[in-house]
């Protein structure tokens, strides 16, 4: 009957693109690399300024986030009890923000406040610069400022990683 | 397997609880009842949601005012839906069981979404399949089947950082027992008092309909969103419409959100439709059905939506919205019986209906 | 009626190609598009009803809200 030769055709091309999708591996979102991390100079939410290179000798945890994107919002409280946790070994997290307008940042904050420093790149120079294709993203760079991990994205469970990261490179 | 090196990935429906309120009131009908969400994640991969619908009908429409008598019914439609995402996809699996006293139907539905080219593109395909029984109250004899199939493909893009569109293409197959039961058609009798009689109507057994719909969101400096559709329609049985929508969403204050919308759907008739047919048995096919008349119906809607405080516990955000959509349904072969005329020069019918929805959401 | 069957086969090639280029709208632009004014259903319990009251009074069907859009996270 037509109706069920066109159904069978239809329901092989959507199970063929299911198996396509499920065979893929499953692309991590982590990598470890070793290269110089890009010196940029931003204003934090205090109004000091703040230059990358000026923090050589510490490992500086770099998480690019924005108030309107749900995953930064979730990780943000995880990132502060991890600067927390390491400061006094010479660690610290800042938070590249990317938004146009502060007072996205500024609203959440007032909500969700943090210990470490927030950036402000509304121009998205540095984001542009440290080619950010996700949302959030997270670079860890070591004490000689070197860029030693790049995670993209954020799943609940991915704090594991950041701190896996952070406790080999305060070791160095 | 060779997918490329972006790595972002989709995400699965929000987390969230909505309880609504519906009704509709137009025509001589009134339908009322609730529709609960749920929503709710399973570790990172994998969402299930469940909606449980009522619908609580009193009708007294034209059709039934004229060929039978007022009537209640109660539909009751549950929903289960299970979403797995991986990288970029989403897999889904929707299964819907809807009854009532004379109607059972059931849906399967499957889906795979793809979001590429940096997520900017999303293609989505689907699939669903129905089975329906059609019963007919008083006659326990009475029993039919009818199985659809629907096919949909919709890409989504986004063009800018404040415009995104979306084109969709379905397709929808039925076959087996078409119509309704209880509908009548009329046709010409000089025997008659009225000077018409009625008779069964006949519908052919197979229906095709194709439908492509283009959609566009616009986001407007100082914060307000501008939409578009048009939707194309056509089908085996010679109906061709066309439906426009518009509508404006602006915040207000820190709380508020409104929406103002507006709408104009505009068909053609069934092949085998007509309100007086000249004798009985006038053709293999009769309809008079004026859902498959021709005719147009123009809407206008508001809402208005209340932001309520944020962060209890483990609720992120909630709101409280109202809804209100006005419709005019404007016949261009569809006789009001009960109003007296000439045979087949009655007056031609046309009725307001009014559809609100209150309901509340939560987000945790 | 239009070759679904074959365009669902011809998208899982579509698939396997991934994506190509730059995105000409970078992630952290996304803040308008993530914005709920601009979802296409975002409340989709309400859109569903709506969608039924017109379903069952007009004689077409199909082709109603599409998925997709987004904000690019993660």
């Amino acid at each position: 009957m037509e109706i069920k030769r066109n159904s069978l055709r239809a329901l092989g091309g959507l199970i063929l693109a299911g198996i396509v999708i499920a065979a893929a591996p499953g692309l991590t979102a982590a990598a470890e690399l070793n290269r110089p991390a890009p010196d940029f100079t931003l204003k934090s939410l205090a109004g000091k300024n703040l230059k990358l290179s000026e923090m050589t000798g510490n490992v500086v945890l770099i998480n690019f986030w924005a108030s309107w994107c749900g995953p930064c919002r979730e990780e943000m409280p995880l990132l502060n009890a991890l600067h927390s946790k390491y400061k006094a070994l010479g660690f610290t997290v800042l938070g590249v923000n990317v938004e146009e307008d502060v007072n996205g940042a500024k609203s959440f904050l007032n909500d969700f406040p943090v210990e470490f420093p927030i950036l402000l790149d509304n121009t998205n120079e540095v984001s542009m610069q440290y080619k950010v294709i996700a949302m959030p993203t997270t670079v860890v760079v070591d004490r000689d400022g070197n860029m030693r991990f790049l995670h993209q994205g954020y799943k609940s469970g991915d704090e594991a990683k950041y701190r896996q990261m952070v406790k080999k490179l305060v070791r160095e | 397997m060779l997918l490329c090196g972006q790595l972002l990935a989709a995400v699965l429906p929000e987390e969230r609880v909505d309880l609504l309120y519906h009704s509709y009131d137009g025509g001589g009908v009134e339908v009322t009842g609730p529709s609960l969400l749920l929503r709710k994640n399973i570790g990172n991969s994998v969402s299930v949601g469940l909606n449980h619908y009522v619908d609580n009908v009193s009708s007294a429409s034209i059709d039934v005012v004229v060929t039978a008598s007022p009537y209640t019914e109660k539909r009751v439609e549950n929903s289960f839906a299970f979403d797995y995402l991986r990288d970029k996809s989403t897999m889904s699996l929707g299964l819907t069981r809807s009854s009532e006293s004379d109607f059972d139907a059931s849906t399967m539905a499957l889906g795979v979404s793809q979001d590429m080219f940096g997520d900017l593109t999303t293609v989505s395909l689907g699939f669903a399949f129905g089975d329906n029984i059609i019963r007919q109250n008083g006659n326990d004899d009475f029993e039919e089947t009818a199985q659809v199939r629907s096919y949909r493909l919709g890409i989504s893009q986004i063009f800018t950082r404040n415009l995104v569109t979306a084109l969709t293409l379905e397709t929808i197959t039925d076959a087996g027992y078409l119509n309704n039961p209880y509908r009548l058609v009329r046709y010409e009798d000089s025997t008659s008092s009225d000077g018409f009689s009625f008779q069964p109507e006949v519908y052919p057994e197979t229906r095709t309909s194709t439908a492509i719909s283009m959609r566009a969101n616009y986001y407007l400096p100082q914060r307000a969103a501008l939409r578009g559709a048009v939707r194309l329609f056509k089908d085996s049985w010679d109906i061709d419409a066309t439906t426009y929508e518009i509508g404006y969403t602006f915040p207000y204050r820190e709380d508020w959100i409104f929406d103002t919308r507006f709408r104009y759907h505009d068909q053609s008739s069934a092949e085998f439709y007509s309100d007086l047919f000249p004798f009985r048995d006038a053709q293999n096919f009769l309809a008079r059905d004026k859902e498959l008349s021709a005719f147009t119906s123009t809407s206008v809607g508001l809402s208005a939506s209340y932001t309520l405080a944020r962060g209890w516990s483990f609720i992120d955000r909630g709101s409280l919205n109202l809804e209100l959509d006005w419709i005019h349904f404007d016949y261009a072969d569809f006789r009001d019986l009960t109003e007296p005329g000439p045979v087949g020069e009655e007056p031609l019918y046309s009725f307001d209906a009014q559809v609100t929805r209150l309901f509340a959401s939560f987000w945790f | 009626m239009p070759r679904l069957p074959q365009l669902s086969m011809l998208c899982s090639l579509l698939l396997l190609a991934g994506c190509a280029g730059e995105p000409w709208v970078k992630p952290y632009e996304r803040a308008h598009l993530a914005d709920s004014i601009m979802s296409f259903n975002p409340n989709p319990v309400s859109a569903s009803y709506l969608h039924h009251v017109y379903d069952s009074r007009e004689g077409a069907r199909g082709a109603g809200v599409a998925s997709g859009g987004g904000c690019g996270c993660n």
